[in-house]
């Protein structure tokens, strides 16, 4: 019937569309970013306060509690929004769909191992001591 | 479904080689590049506190290859990509409010991003070196 409406009325409240993620991967992107900004800012600090010191005092500042929980953060939020980039990146030039979706899998494992290794890494230096 | 006359000669629409490059559409794309760039300069991110967690040897190995003249180069690099990135993306965050996209202002901005970028840049390794 002409006019009648497909979607469920739950459908169309949670406004979700076709690729039911609605606005969800532009607003990440925007999060991701916002964060990024006094995080990354806080990590370039970190790094000029540490490069060129002798390892002893390398450790010691990267594993403090705040520092280790800023570079936490900064992991955390740069790999997501990295990975939502590589998704349009990746979606703008793989035209062939079985390679596009094997580029989208690899980005998640990338930006995952990416996370994890950096975190394993950042906890060792504030616990391991 | 007939695939007749898809490679036929049709008309395209207007790609990159028909603008005239502007500073917007420059950073634009240098936008995209720096991103990817920095994505994959997460490896180096990585593999410095891995080395920082694995203990004086591996990290003083690490910290030559940082340290030698190609290392510097990179990492100059990508202090730049990270700091082009981050001013572009907070011109973009100013777009989505609504603001500065007027003719003079998209252009101010585009500069700004590309001078302000090299200038930080420039001074943070200043900072670095002299604090070191």
């Amino acid at each position: 019937m002409a006019g009648e409406r497909i979607q469920t009325p739950l459908r169309r409240v949670l406004y979700l569309g076709s690729a039911r993620e609605g606005t969800g991967h532009f607003w990440r992107q925007r999060l991701t970013a916002v964060a990024n900004v006094p995080l990354v800012i806080a990590f370039v600090v970190i790094v000029i306060s540490v490069a060129g010191r002798p390892y002893p005092v390398v450790v010691d500042r990267l594993g403090s509690p705040l520092v280790a929980a800023v570079l936490l953060l900064m992991v955390a939020s740069v790999t997501v929004h990295m990975r939502l980039g590589m998704q349009v990146v990746i979606e703008d030039y793989i035209h062939g769909e079985g390679v596009r979706i094997a580029a989208l899998i690899a980005s998640t494992f990338f930006t995952v191992l990416i996370a994890v290794v950096s975190g394993v890494a950042i906890l060792k230096l504030a616990l391991g001591g | 479904m007939s695939t007749a006359g898809l490679n036929a000669n049709r008309p395209l629409s207007p790609h990159l080689q028909i603008y005239r490059v502007t500073i917007t559409m420059a950073m634009s794309i240098v936008h995209r590049i720096t991103g990817v760039g920095l994505y994959l300069g997460t490896l180096l991110l990585a593999w410095w506190l891995v080395a920082a967690a694995s203990g004086p040897d591996y990290f003083h190995f690490v910290n030559r290859i940082f340290g030698s003249w190609i290392g510097l180069v990179i990492l100059f690099l990508f202090t730049w990509a990270l700091i082009h990135h981050m001013l572009g993306g907070i011109r973009h965050l100013v777009w989505d409010t609504g603001h500065g996209l007027g003719k003079p202002a998209r252009d101010q901005l585009a500069t700004a991003t590309l001078v302000g970028s090299i200038a930080i840049t420039i001074l943070l390794w200043i900072v670095g070196i002299l604090v070191r």
